[in-house]
């Protein structure tokens, strides 16, 4: 039963991993660059749902829907305006723009909020389910967390398959010169990607703060790190790549701190990504890409 | 007008060299007038460590052309293996200063160049973005390794430890890494002049290398690793031969760095450290020896500058580092730049006709 639990909670904290995986894997799909200012999107999510909810006293629910705008506003501000002047500069300047804004949204929240941690679990608490007379317990924020990522992961895929905003992202994520010429507006689609992104990264950021409840500055960089490892592990640029690379990431790490040893958990997790690309060197699910002259 | 005679090579080797020893001399003369404040004289050691790292991870991402986010890892194993060493010779009777810190030095560039050439073998097969992430796991991984491990010494010799300092097993002897809580006690060796030192044999290492016939492979394949692989050119030995090159300079920084402080702890040496050296190395200019360092020094001293406005300094550093980023690709700083040109190249007819040869040197760096 031990193990059930510990599969239980692995898949809650992988599919926090895929949630945010989605925003990274879907930025570099579409806008080739790493976001790592990701990370701090989910932070400032969770500040916004804390504050709606413990200052503004509003339910827990309009706290996350307020969360979910307000990250995506974000979203849309810091591509506007950090990224976009960037579009045709070489890669790294982007990735050093990333982590300025990854920098100052730390920062802002530290001046903001302050260092001490918030308690998340002061605000929302869910009550644990026990099963099977009790041998099994899990707490319900775990289910929830699941059934979350397998929602989003479905309305996902519909909307990226079916809906023609979802097809001109794939088509600018394939070829952006080729889809700017069909006459698909390449910058707004780009908007429009950060924005799912960021407000993935809102529900991630509550969801994971449900789990963990001490909320800081810092909070979202580790998490941030870990939804990258995981986007790469399963091939970044594609989606179901995120979801199988996050659950896969939260199963290994809680797993490896239960059954090996808690200080190398991150380790361990690491060590199976290096060894995962070293066998499939683009991932689980990326298409191995040949250069040819 | 000498230096214009020189071939553009050698005239920036120059540039280079001049740029640290000038530096070196007016921190001395000011010093010696006391013109430097006490927060700034405590920053000089880690702006001679971070300028090498800049140098050294600039071998791996200019001239190599490989994102490395792990850099912290290499600095980090130099920098424990040092204070191992550094403790090891002090017990065996060895207090000349300069001939422990020589010593650590060397162990710790060795051990960061070993551990770095291992790292290296599986993350060489992989490209691009996929090698990023897989610096960034082995940073992490050697962070955590570091946690958990306990050396200490006694008139037995060196004991190592994975569990806790307990089990070491010693009865009169010192801890010299106590896990998480990292290096303790460490004897405060380090000083300006040998980090204008170290920074000068790292500076002379990568310039070197990069103008030597290694260094013309290794640029050849940042270019075009085909076409450089159908002239008979190994990449992969000439991609590990930077990467190796650069952990092992590295770890002698990282000893530097470390033997300005009684303490150092391993979850220093983090992500965010290497994000910081990478920040460097990406503002200077990629393949830039010179660009590095002055942006490595101006970039360290910027935080302690802006300590009066303690709270917002980190926010102001990090809209200096978009807007130095972003404002050159915007519009009206491209219009700026041109009228600039252009009025230039009218005032001079004869000034423009050595401007095409300027530009060419720098291309060339």
């Amino acid at each position: 039963m031990e193990a059930l639990t510990n599969l239980i909670n692995g898949m809650s904290l992988g599919s926090v991993y895929a949630i945010i995986a989605l925003g990274y894997t879907m930025v570099y799909g579409i806008a080739k660059m790493l976001n790592f200012a990701h990370g701090d999107v989910i932070m400032v999510g969770a500040y916004i749902c804390f504050c709606s909810v413990s200052y503004l006293g509003l339910p827990a629910l309009a706290g996350v829907a307020l969360s979910v705008v307000g990250c995506t506003l974000l979203g849309i501000i810091v591509e506007r305006l950090a990224y976009k002047p960037l579009r045709n500069a070489p890669s790294l300047n982007v990735l050093i723009t990333a982590i300025g804004v990854s920098y100052f949204l730390q920062n802002a929240a530290l001046i903001i909020m302050g260092s001490d941690p918030k308690s998340f679990s002061s605000i929302i608490s869910l009550p644990a389910l026990n099963l099977f007379d009790g041998k099994l317990t899990i707490s319900a924020t775990a289910v929830l967390t699941i059934f979350a990522c397998v929602v989003i992961m479905v309305a996902l895929t519909m909307f990226t398959g079916k809906t023609k905003m979802g097809k001109a992202m794939r088509a600018c994520s394939e070829d952006r010169d080729a889809a700017q010429l069909m006459g698909i507006n390449v910058n707004s689609t780009i908007s429009m990607v950060f924005a799912i992104g960021s407000g993935l990264a809102a529900i991630a950021g509550v969801l994971m703060c449900l789990a963990y409840p001490t909320l800081m500055p810092t909070t979202g960089s580790m998490p941030g790190i870990k939804a990258f490892t995981a986007a790469v592990l399963g091939g970044i640029g594609s989606i179901p790549g995120a979801a199988l690379g996050g659950v896969l990431l939260g199963i290994i790490e809680i797993f490896a701190r239960a059954y090996i040893s808690t200080q190398l958990a991150d380790a361990v997790v690491f060590g199976v990504l290096i060894v995962i690309l070293l066998i499939r060197p683009a991932g689980l699910l990326g298409k191995p890409v040949n250069e040819k002259v | 007008m000498g230096i214009k005679l020189l071939k553009p090579q050698t005239r920036s080797t120059i540039i280079t060299y001049a740029i640290v020893i000038g530096a070196f001399l007016a921190v001395t003369v000011l010093d010696g007038v006391g013109l430097i404040s006490n927060s700034l004289s405590g920053q000089l050691v880690p702006i001679c460590a971070y300028v090498s790292l800049a140098v050294s991870l600039n071998l791996v991402v200019g001239v190599s052309g490989e994102l490395s986010l792990g850099h912290a890892g290499f600095m980090s194993v130099g920098a424990f293996t040092g204070v191992v060493v550094a403790g090891c010779l002090a017990r065996m009777g060895v207090e000349n200063e300069l001939l422990l810190f020589a010593g650590s030095a060397i162990v710790g560039a060795g051990a960061a160049g070993i551990i770095g050439f291992l790292v290296g073998i599986p993350v060489m097969r992989l490209r691009g973005d996929y090698l990023a992430i897989v610096t960034l796991a082995f940073g992490e991984i050697i962070k955590n390794l570091l946690n958990i491990l306990y050396v200490g010494v006694d008139d037995a010799g060196l004991h190592f430890s994975m569990t806790d300092s307990a089990s070491l097993g010693m009865t009169k002897g010192t801890i010299l890494i106590n896990g998480p809580k990292g290096a303790v006690g460490i004897d405060k060796i380090s000083t300006f002049v040998l980090g204008i030192l170290l920074v000068l044999i790292t500076v002379a290492v990568v310039l070197n290398l990069m103008h030597s016939r290694d260094g013309r492979a290794i640029m050849a394949v940042r270019d075009n690793r085909i076409a450089a692989e159908s002239v008979g050119i190994n990449t992969t030995k000439y991609r590990l031969m930077a990467f190796t090159v650069a952990s092992a300079l590295a770890g002698a920084a990282g000893v530097l760095y470390a033997m300005n402080y009684s303490t150092i702890v391993p979850s220093q040496f983090d992500f965010n450290q290497s994000i910081l050296i990478l920040v460097y190395v990406v503002l200077g200019g990629m393949g830039n020896i010179s660009g590095s360092i002055i942006s490595a020094a101006f970039l360290t001293v910027l935080p302690e500058v802006l300590r009066p406005i303690n709270n917002y300094r980190m926010l102001l550093y990090a809209i200096v580092l978009i807007l130095v980023m972003v404002v050159p690709h915007t519009k009206i700083y491209q219009r700026i730049a041109e009228a600039v040109r252009s009025r230039f190249s009218k005032d001079g007819g004869a000034a423009s006709q050595s401007a095409p040869a300027e530009t060419g040197g720098e291309a060339h760096e």
